[in-house]
């Protein structure tokens, strides 16, 4: 690249040349930031502004800018400039809108603005212009693990896009349970009749398809690699292995049905009358449309009663704790089988609440309609005597707790849906961290499971540092972030799709499949040109290692999110660009400081905390460095800015990655530079999570956990540094959360550290 | 019991669900009920039923017949709406409950001295003998509906009202000797026993 050339461009627009001194600002880029080219404009982000910019690049140059005017939020399009490194000084949302405009403020905001420029320029400095992934591959193929509605349905999707797919299904043929099923719930308008799955014309276009490979008894016994370059060893069953080369992966593994021998009390295995909802699946798919038989003795279903929740929404730690969300449109469908048939047949849905998710109430009054009973209450117990059974329950509506149905010939049980992941790559991590704080239970249950069943099978075989399986959230299902990035596993280019992710049916399958497949897609496109596939999409920086500084903590394998760091045969870090998010939680892990980004490294952030003013002590001006997570706080920050919720002019912000990125050394610096106080911004931790990058927010907490020491040590309140969880929506919160606590840090008194 | 009855319990045996849906005004939409509750926390007699509208609809689904029909709880419908106006499955409650009550009447299972039921009975009556309200002879059987002391003592108690309205002219005591009629009595009486043959055609009531 040609030499460094820096500008600067200070607006004038949106009020802030009235409120601001910009030619102030501008000498202060030009001898304190060294900047050689400063221009203030009336209107940056015009076409008139942009196109000064545009030609100090052509004409002079220009490598490096520092733009002096809106929030890095604001005006991306203008300001995006992709071939020169640029920093945004935050005066207008960080200034000028959360100061007010009196003439007693005008000095102090007009400094928070300075602050900012030198920021700035000093950023802009450390800056990289980021070339991409060298390691890019262009692997186009996806794989896709399941050939059952979910896997079907991501193929096809794939296929239409114009990708090369290859399925690996482990049965002898593609279905899975939608082909176990008589009728399926309709996903089209009037919402009243069970209709034909469709399954075997879906299973024909896959095998149709000429861009479907579709492996049949075979397995996914080996994957390495990353986006754009996996490779895949697939067994079929007494053959030989197969290699395939593909770009991404899709899991569509599906559920098995929870176990109904575990539900003994409620007659199953002790009546052959008693059966679950699959059951009652084949029995319909074996009468065809005929009269469904009682199975003990093939006599005539006069009564069939359906029992709600069988070993789900457990509270007593047996059973499935949560709701599967599709049995009760199932049993709803299944009691129409025999309504449909015979309007005569008596049968009693016996539920504790309803829960009819997507056009599933439709479906429910349909039922309704043609007659089927719905009893609110529940079960206890199932008696078999004969060719009949009798259901006890307790009715919830008339309190009466031995309410019972005596002669049903036929009792369905709803039992849910348990994932088909592989192995649970962290249960052991789990059970051996609860065990040390006290709690044996996990580890005792783990180690009982494991020497009951064996190890459970893998499903990927990963070869990746951190197991062979993609992490499991509670309960075993397949995530990452599920309010923002369903589909998305912590293993990038892997995506989950359908029951194995959450209990789901099949119009959510499809759904979700087809979500998959453009997730996978985008993987491998993004892999393609060397840049990141998410949430950073586009982004085309990714961390470098200095290795001969590296002391092989281990630090960054460990804390990596989404696996992207191995080792090599030295048990040096192994890096992997494209398996990478761009959080930056290596580099806020490495404690001798040899990871960083091209254009967000230590030294990018560092300069900017020692390139604010620091007041003497005699000044009564506080400092206090916010370091604000960029999806969630630093965006709430600016909303409220909009919202021209004011806060202390004490404060200086720096949006970083992730609050995973944050390197302690940071604080220190920031400490020994005179800051009175440092407040973190991060996501919500803990299971129910906020981060965008899973474990960002919960590694920053713990690592500031251990700061308290090293303040003690330095001979400072632990008050000084504090970390918050906060939401995107927390606008009006995080205003009032600053000025508190810049009035507590007035209380505790000045930093010692001034002047030093 | 009465042969209503009879008929009615050899008819539908146990399914009273059907018994209900077949026979009862509005009472095909019992089987809509999704058991919300929302009608019995809207009635503002609520706490005074035995059996509020949501635990009827259960009990007819889980075919306590005897107990449903002998109860008085739909008796106590004051028409208010607030339960068809609140009821997201569009369930009209008020008309199902009257429905209820007169079936409960007709088959005579109705509790003999629920004063509703006496009122409403002493009503039509009156009513159907003439063609017209006699409202002498209405308040009067009304008050010795429970014997002659006890229809001298509501009477005394009555007795300010019953001369106001002597007074301003909307009392006249000589109704008590017949009263005047309306024309086309024999007429009224056809219609309305055509109109009890076509219910009970219509709703499968065995002659």
């Amino acid at each position: 690249m040609a030499e460094t050339k820096l500008a600067a461009y200070i607006c004038q627009g949106c009020g802030l040349g009235e409120r601001l001194d910009t030619a102030e600002l501008a000498k202060v880029a030009q001898k304190e930031g060294k900047v050689p080219l400063v221009k203030e404009h009336e209107f940056l982000c015009n076409a008139a502004g942009v196109q000064m910019i545009r030609d100090d690049i052509t004409n002079e140059g220009v490598t490096h800018v520092v733009i002096g005017a809106c929030s890095r939020r604001a005006k991306t399009e203008a300001f995006g400039f992709t071939d020169v490194a640029v920093s945004r000084a935050n005066l207008r949302e960080g200034v000028i809108w959360t100061q007010p405009d009196t003439v007693e403020a005008r000095e102090k905001t007009q400094e928070m603005a300075a602050d900012y420029i030198r920021m700035g320029c000093a950023e802009v400095k450390k800056m990289v212009l980021p070339t991409g992934n060298p390691n890019a591959a262009t692997n186009m193929k996806m794989l896709v693990v399941g050939g059952g509605i979910s896997g079907m349905t991501a193929a096809l999707e794939a296929s239409k896009a114009g990708y090369k797919v290859v399925i690996v299904e482990k049965s002898p043929q593609l279905g899975g349970w939608m082909a176990q099923l008589y009728k399926r719930v309709p996903s089209h308008s009037p919402y009243s009749d069970p209709v034909d799955t469709g399954v075997e014309e879906l299973a024909a276009a896959v095998q149709g398809d000429a861009n479907i490979k579709v492996y049949l008894n075979a397995i996914t016994s080996k994957t390495s690699g990353a986006p754009g370059k996996f490779v895949v060893e697939i067994t079929p069953e007494s053959a030989a292995a197969i290699t395939e080369e593909v770009g991404a992966i899709v899991q569509a593994t599906g559920f098995t049905p929870y176990d109904a021998n575990n539900l003994p009390e409620l007659g199953y295995g002790k009546s052959k009358n008693v059966v679950d909802q699959a059951g009652l699946e084949a029995l319909a798919k074996a009468a065809n449309g005929g009269v469904i038989k009682r199975p003990s003795d093939g006599g005539e279903v006069k009564s069939v009663v359906f029992v709600q929740c069988a070993g789900q929404r457990d509270d007593t730690g047996k059973h499935l704790p949560y709701c599967s969300g599709n049995c009760c449109n199932t049993s709803i469908k299944q009691a129409m089988y025999f309504k449909d048939a015979n309007p005569d047949i008596d049968t009693v849905v016996i539920f504790d609440d309803l829960r009819t998710p997507g056009n599933g109430e439709d479906f429910y009054r349909s039922a309704q309609q043609k007659g089927v009973t719905f009893t609110k209450g529940k079960v206890s117990t199932v008696d078999a005597t004969g060719n009949t059974c009798k259901v006890n329950f307790h009715d919830l509506i008339l309190g009466d707790e031995n309410a019972a149905i005596v002669d049903a010939d036929l009792v369905v049980l709803a039992t849910g849906q348990v994932a088909n992941s592989g192995v649970d790559t962290e249960a052991r991590l789990r059970a051996e961290a609860a065990s040390l704080a006290g709690d044996d239970a996990l580890l005792t249950a783990l180690d009982a499971q494991e020497s009951q069943e064996g190890k459970k099978i893998s499903i990927l075989n990963l070869t990746y540092r951190q197991g062979p399986d993609l992490p499991q959230l509670k309960y075993g299902f397949n995530d990452s972030h599920f309010i923002c990035f369903p589909y998305e596993t912590r293993r990038t280019g892997i995506y989950a799709a359908g029951p194995v992710r959450r209990p789901m049916d099949i119009a959510q399958a499809v759904e979700d499949a087809t979500g998959a497949a453009m997730k996978a897609i985008q993987a491998m496109e993004n892999a393609a040109v060397g840049s990141a596939a998410h949430p950073r999409s586009g982004d085309l920086s990714y961390p470098s290692f200095r290795m001969e500084g590296c002391t092989q903590c281990k630090r960054c394998t460990v804390e990596c999110p989404f696996g992207a760091i191995d080792e090599d045969e030295k048990r040096y870090p192994l890096f992997n660009e494209s398996r990478c998010r761009r959080c930056g939680t290596c580099m806020g892990a490495c404690p001798v400081r040899v990871i960083s980004f091209e254009n967000y490294s230590v030294d990018t952030v560092g300069s900017q905390i020692k390139a604010v003013e620091v007041p003497d002590e005699f000044s009564e001006k506080l400092r206090i460095l916010i370091l604000a997570c960029e999806n969630d706080a630093y965006p709430a920050l600016d909303m409220a800015a909009m919202n021209k919720q004011l806060y202390s002019s004490f404060v200086r912000i720096i949006p970083v990655r992730c609050l995973g990125s944050v390197n302690t050394i940071w604080i220190t610096d920031a400490l020994n530079n005179g800051y009175d106080g440092v407040m973190m911004m991060g996501c919500k931790h803990g299971d129910d999570y906020q981060c965008h990058f899973v474990k960002g927010s919960e590694l920053a907490n713990y690592r500031m956990s251990k700061v308290d020491d090293t303040l003690k040590g330095m001979g400072l309140e632990p008050e000084r540094v504090q970390t918050f969880e906060a939401a995107i929506t927390d606008i009006e919160r995080l205003p009032r959360l600053i000025n508190e606590y810049a009035a507590k840090i007035e209380e505790i008194g000045m930093s010692p550290f001034k002047g030093f | 019991m009465s042969d209503a009855n009879t008929q009615a319990v050899e008819k539908y045996r146990n399914n009273f669900l059907k018994e209900v849906s077949e026979r009862v005004e509005e009472g095909d939409w019992v089987k809509m009920c999704m058991q919300c509750g929302v009608c019995s926390g809207s009635c503002p007699l609520g706490s005074a039923w035995a059996h509020p509208p949501q635990e009827i609809f259960m009990m007819i689904r889980a075919g306590k017949r005897e107990e449903v029909l002998t109860s008085d709880s739909m008796w106590m419908c004051t028409s208010c709406y607030n339960c068809i106006v609140r009821c997201p499955r569009k369930l009209p409650i008020t008309h199902i409950m009257h429905g209820l009550a007169n079936y409960a009447h007709r088959l005579g299972l109705a509790p003999k001295n629920q004063p509703t039921r006496v009122l409403g009975t002493l009503f039509w009556n009156n009513a159907i003998q003439n063609g017209r309200i006699n409202e002498l002879k209405f308040s009067l059987a009304l008050y010795f509906k429970d014997g002659f002391s006890q229809g001298i003592k509501n009477a005394l108690a009555m007795k300010d009202a019953g001369l106001g309205l002597l007074k301003a002219k909307r009392l006249n005591p000589f109704e008590i000797f017949g009263g005047h009629g309306c024309k086309g009595k024999k007429g009224i009486h056809a219609m309305l026993k055509k109109a009890q043959e076509i219910e009970a055609r219509r709703k499968n009531f065995t002659a």
